[in-house]
């Protein structure tokens, strides 16, 4: 369903411009998950945002089911981003003025997709159902993450990116945290691409990718 | 020391990272300074003129004598009685008139040095310490201010020649006298005044136990006992009481913009204030030295408002000027000079304005608990707690308002009342905004309209101060502008109504009046004369004026009455009844049907009040009786104007043929015309400062909600990125936000407008009766109210358009890096 095909990126810097992705290229199955691994300064990040239209691709191209996404303008971006995937952060990312059933449907409601049923097995699969009414600065971390889960996956998007989803949670709250969210990935049948430093977390996905200094190093099934 | 140098830096620091607060700041601080020592500066500089105006001949209180007729003593009754041991001293006064466009008119006070009573200061000078020889000598001295140097373009030592071609001695600065006055020998202003062997008043010492005067002058003169002489600081008082009042509503708009301003850099300085603490500084150490930031700050912003504070005064003072000479005849200099004791006070105001705005803040942040992380819902919570006392403050002072206006009469009473209204109303207003938003949010049911809603209320505290500063500029503005508005109407129907008569004469004495209207007789065209005499009295210690008038259907057509017994004026042409101003009833405490006494030449003399009647704009009280009644008991009260009905075809050529004939300068003959646009003129010119210090509060009210909107819109960029990757586009986000703005001012101006109005009927009913003595109907003008809220909803919308079109052309690089780990 996603096809990476000779992606290029830069930013500028005081000292030139400096290249982050230098024909990256990579393909994802419908159903199917992928890991994204690389040192910092990989382009790890700067990739997952691409895809998400976050940012501009220079070169290369990204095709959805076929469809490229370079063309694409502001409105169209945002339609993708609403419609066609979840985003997990890291730093979660919750809007702070609304309570945790808010944000959990939040999502899923600007893409027209709501189901009542799928985002009340969430909130119980996730444990949130007791804390719906809480606002998101009342929960722990692992609970904030866990809404972030939540809201990506409750319009059972096409895709699921996920930057470094429990990188501010310990090593056991991560192992149970991620296990909880491939499981509910699978459930809504979207593909994921994960972006990771952990192997031993990576290990756990379909497939994993390599990135040094901008380019594709190795690719593991 | 070391400790405080240290924190110090650390803390100025963030103002590095911060401009725009800093910048928020010293603009809410010279704001604020600005118009407080703007009106005040206009305040002192009238004050200190009034007090120069009574300096002009200043000492132990005088006794005087005066014409009983006319303006001008003969020289003859004041040689008589220097003969016969009385020590007076002559005095002559008129006016001058010199090149100008229009002519520049100034007072000519003639002394006679050698005679002046002990201990009188003639312009801050004792006059044992005059030097005679220079003044009386040749080619003698003409004193002049300052200012009235200026005006007339000239300077010290120059010889100034009347616009008739006269001249005078050499100018001789003299700091202390009054504006608009030259003092000359009253040889000297005999001739430029042409009043050969005249003179307008004798002075007596204070303590001279007067002897009954001659039988042969007591027919021309009177004895006037020493008066207290602060008429003119006493009538001017309302006038500075309201732009003090309008003033200091600008300096706590201004103050708005501190205090949101120094709350905002708290709550974001909060992890450093937390580390500081950590690293050892005490609190106390802590709180002196945001003390002292708050202090340098002040000091700035208070330098840079007292410097723009003397320009807007600068820019207001013709104005003011204007309006205290033709409502109050008060001479104000149409250039400030201001002590330095002025310049120290501003600074001391705006040091004081930084504490009180920086006090709660600082309150707050000792308070509410350092290891909390600066979140937008936390401080949220923290607010609803102070929501809740602030409601019940507000409430409190609702109370207060009740009591002030059913039991308070005064008019710092009714300034109480206002104030206390302005308070609540703002200090409710997060309240009722919140609660309004609550209700609003239940009947959203799209995920976007409950995030813009939920999203409203968590910026409401950030916001609050200055939707609270919108609420008060805007209410400010139209309750003035309703009691402006309403006055003008009222008071050019009530010009219309009581300016019936065609030309109206101010004869120069007694005999010039029986000359007019003897010639008048005979003038075809002439419909109707209808001479008044005038004297002037002291009721209650305030100054009032009896006119006596005939019987005339002038009168009882266009007299305006507001209270009237059956058949009032048969009962005063009948000398059966008097008839007062507003005013001086609320003064005196009379209402209709009630007996008023007056003290007259014969004893006192009773006569039932038979009307009311508006009289606007007259600082003094004035009372109408009839003419034939008024001589009875004043036998020498001299005609002091004669009203002419006149067919109008004969208006203009009578008015010519007067003016060649009696000589009758400038405003001695008027035409109703001249006189309504006159009358009109000064009120125009008295509101004017009012209107100009209005638009500035609403302007202050602006930049608040501006400095409030661009400080939010960086820390709403973390509340905003997570929606864009959810899918909305920036300039989706930027119009929201436009929306989330207007949505919260439109509320305020919806809730502005009933305060406004509340405000208008204090100004009407409760302020301007006690400052002027008048009520005035409450007018609601819709398209005065629609206009003002518009503006309000286009100061939002200005205000909000800089941080908004920041956030549309936000980088997605910036928006990203809410994403990135560095939070």
């Amino acid at each position: 369903m996603l096809i990476v095909e000779d992606l290029h990126k830069s930013f500028a810097t005081a000292q030139g411009r400096l290249p982050v992705l230098r024909g990256v290229q990579l393909q994802l199955a419908a159903g199917t998950s992928l890991a994204l691994m690389g040192e910092s300064g990989s382009g790890k990040s700067t990739l997952l945002h691409l895809i998400a239209g976050l940012e501009r691709v220079d070169s290369g191209r990204i095709l959805i089911h076929g469809q490229p996404l370079n063309g694409h303008n502001e409105a169209e971006l945002a339609r993708w981003r609403r419609e066609g995937i979840g985003l997990v952060f890291q730093q979660y990312n919750l809007i702070s003025s609304l309570n945790v059933a808010a944000n959990l449907a939040f999502q899923a409601r600007l893409a027209g997709r709501q189901d009542a049923q799928w985002q009340s097995h969430l909130s119980e699969r996730l444990g949130l159902a007791p804390l719906l009414q809480r606002y998101p600065e009342q929960l722990s971390g692992g609970q904030q993450q866990r809404l972030a889960i939540g809201r990506a996956l409750a319009a059972r998007p096409q895709l699921v990116l996920a930057d470094e989803p429990t990188g501010s949670l310990d090593e056991t709250s991560s192992e149970a945290v991620l296990e909880l969210f491939l499981e509910l990935v699978r459930e809504a049948g979207s593909s994921l691409l994960m972006v990771t430093h952990s192997a031993r977390l990576a290990a756990r996905l379909a497939h994993r990718l390599y990135l040094h200094q901008g380019r594709v190093q190795a690719l593991e099934d | 020391m070391d400790n405080l140098r240290v924190c110090l830096l650390a803390l100025l620091s963030h103002w590095r990272r911060h401009p725009l607060q800093f910048f928020s700041i010293l603009v809410g601080l010279w704001l604020a300074t600005t118009l407080w020592t703007g009106v005040q500066a206009l305040n002192s500089q009238a004050r200190s003129d009034y007090a120069r105006a009574s300096a002009v001949l200043a000492g132990p209180a005088q006794v005087q004598l005066i014409p009983r007729r006319g303006e001008r003593i003969p020289q003859s009754a004041y040689i008589g009685l220097r003969r016969a041991g009385w020590p007076v001293s002559p005095l002559l006064e008129g006016r001058l008139r010199f090149a100008g466009e229009p002519p520049i008119s100034v007072q000519l006070l003639g002394i006679e040095p050698l005679t002046l009573p002990a201990g009188l200061q003639v312009a801050g000078q004792s006059s044992e310490r005059l030097d005679l020889a220079s003044f009386l000598g040749e080619p003698g001295q003409a004193w002049i201010a300052p200012d009235t140097l200026q005006r007339l373009g000239l300077q010290a030592g120059d010889v100034a020649l009347t616009l008739d071609g006269q001249r005078l001695p050499p100018l001789q600065l003299q700091a202390q006298l009054a504006p608009g006055v030259i003092v000359v020998d009253i040889g000297r202003a005999q001739a430029l005044l042409h009043a050969p062997d005249q003179l307008s008043r004798l002075l007596l010492p204070g303590d001279f136990s007067a002897p009954a005067l001659p039988p042969t002058l007591l027919d021309s003169l009177q004895l006037q006992p020493a008066a207290d002489g602060d008429d003119l600081q006493r009538l001017t008082d309302s006038f500075h009481l309201n732009l003090t009042a309008l003033g200091l509503l600008a300096f706590i708009v201004g103050l708005f913009i501190v205090h949101a301003a120094i709350g905002l850099a708290l709550e974001q300085r909060r992890g450093l204030l937390r580390t500081l603490r950590a690293c050892g500084v005490s609190l106390a150490t802590l709180l002196g030295t945001l003390g002292l930031e708050l202090g340098l700050l002040a000091l700035l912003g208070g330098l840079a408002g007292v410097a723009s504070g003397y320009l807007l005064a600068s820019l207001l003072l013709p104005d003011v000027a204007a309006s205290l000479r033709g409502l109050y005849g008060a001479e104000v200099a149409g250039q400030l000079s201001l002590s330095p004791l002025w310049w120290l006070t501003g600074l001391a105001i705006s040091l004081l304005g930084a504490l009180l705005a920086g006090a709660s803040s600082l309150l707050r942040a000792a308070r509410l608990p350092l290891l909390a992380l600066a979140q937008p819902q936390a401080w949220r919570v923290a607010q609803g707690i102070w929501l809740k006392r602030q409601a019940l403050v507000a409430c409190a002072l609702l109370l207060v308002a009740v009591a002030v206006w059913r039991y308070g009469d005064s008019l710092l009473a009714g300034f109480a009342l206002l104030a206390s209204l302005l308070l609540a109303a703002a200090l409710l207003l997060p309240a009722l905004l919140d609660g309004s938003l609550a209700l609003l949010a239940r009947l959203c049911r799209g995920p976007l309209s409950e995030w813009f809603v939920a999203d409203s209320r968590q910026q409401l505290p950030a916001l609050s101060l200055a939707l609270m500063a919108l609420l008060l500029a805007l209410a400010a503005s139209v309750g003035v502008g309703s009691m402006t508005e309403g006055f003008r109407q009222t008071f050019s129907g009530w010009l219309d109504q009581r300016l019936a008569a065609e030309l109206y004469l101010a004869p120069r004495d007694g005999d010039q009046a029986n000359a007019v209207i003897g010639w008048l007789e005979d003038q075809p065209g002439v419909e109707a004369i209808l001479p008044q005499r005038r004297v002037e009295l002291r009721l209650q210690g305030r100054p009032a004026q009896l006119q006596g008038i005939v019987d005339h259907p002038t009168y009882r057509q266009h007299w305006p009455l507001l209270e009237a017994q059956a058949n009032a004026w048969d009962k005063l042409a009948a000398g059966q009844g008097v008839m007062l101003s507003e005013q001086l009833a609320r003064h005196l405490r009379i209402t209709l049907d009630a007996t008023l006494q007056l003290p007259s030449e014969t004893g006192v003399q009773q006569l039932p009040v038979v009307a009311l009647y508006a009289d606007y704009g007259n600082p003094k009280g004035h009372m109408l009786v009839n003419v034939d009644w008024l001589r009875q008991h004043w036998s020498q009260a001299p005609i002091s104007n004669i009203s002419l009905r006149v067919a109008p075809e004969q208006v203009a050529s009578l008015k010519s043929a007067l003016e060649q004939r009696f000589v009758l300068e400038g405003a001695r003959l008027i035409d109703q015309q001249g006189l309504k646009s006159w009358s009109t003129q000064i009120f125009e010119r008295t509101f004017a400062a009012t209107a100009a210090l209005n638009s500035l509060t609403l302007g202050v009210a602006g930049v608040a909600l501006f400095i409030s909107l661009l400080t939010l819109g960086q820390s709403r960029l973390s509340q905003l990125a997570p929606l864009w990757a959810l899918g909305l586009s920036r300039p989706r986000l930027a119009w929201l936000s436009l929306a989330q703005t207007l949505m919260l001012s439109s509320l305020t101006v919806l809730l502005a407008m009933p305060l406004g109005l509340l405000l208008a009927w204090c100004l009407v009913a409760v302020v301007n009766v006690q400052a002027f003595g008048w009520r005035l109907p409450l007018h609601v003008f819709p398209v005065q109210l629609l206009q003002l809220a518009l503006l309000g909803l286009l100061t939002s919308l200005l205000a909000a358009a800089g941080p908004l079109w920041q956030l549309a052309r936000q980088s997605p690089a910036d928006l990203l890096r809410q994403f990135a780990d560095e939070r």
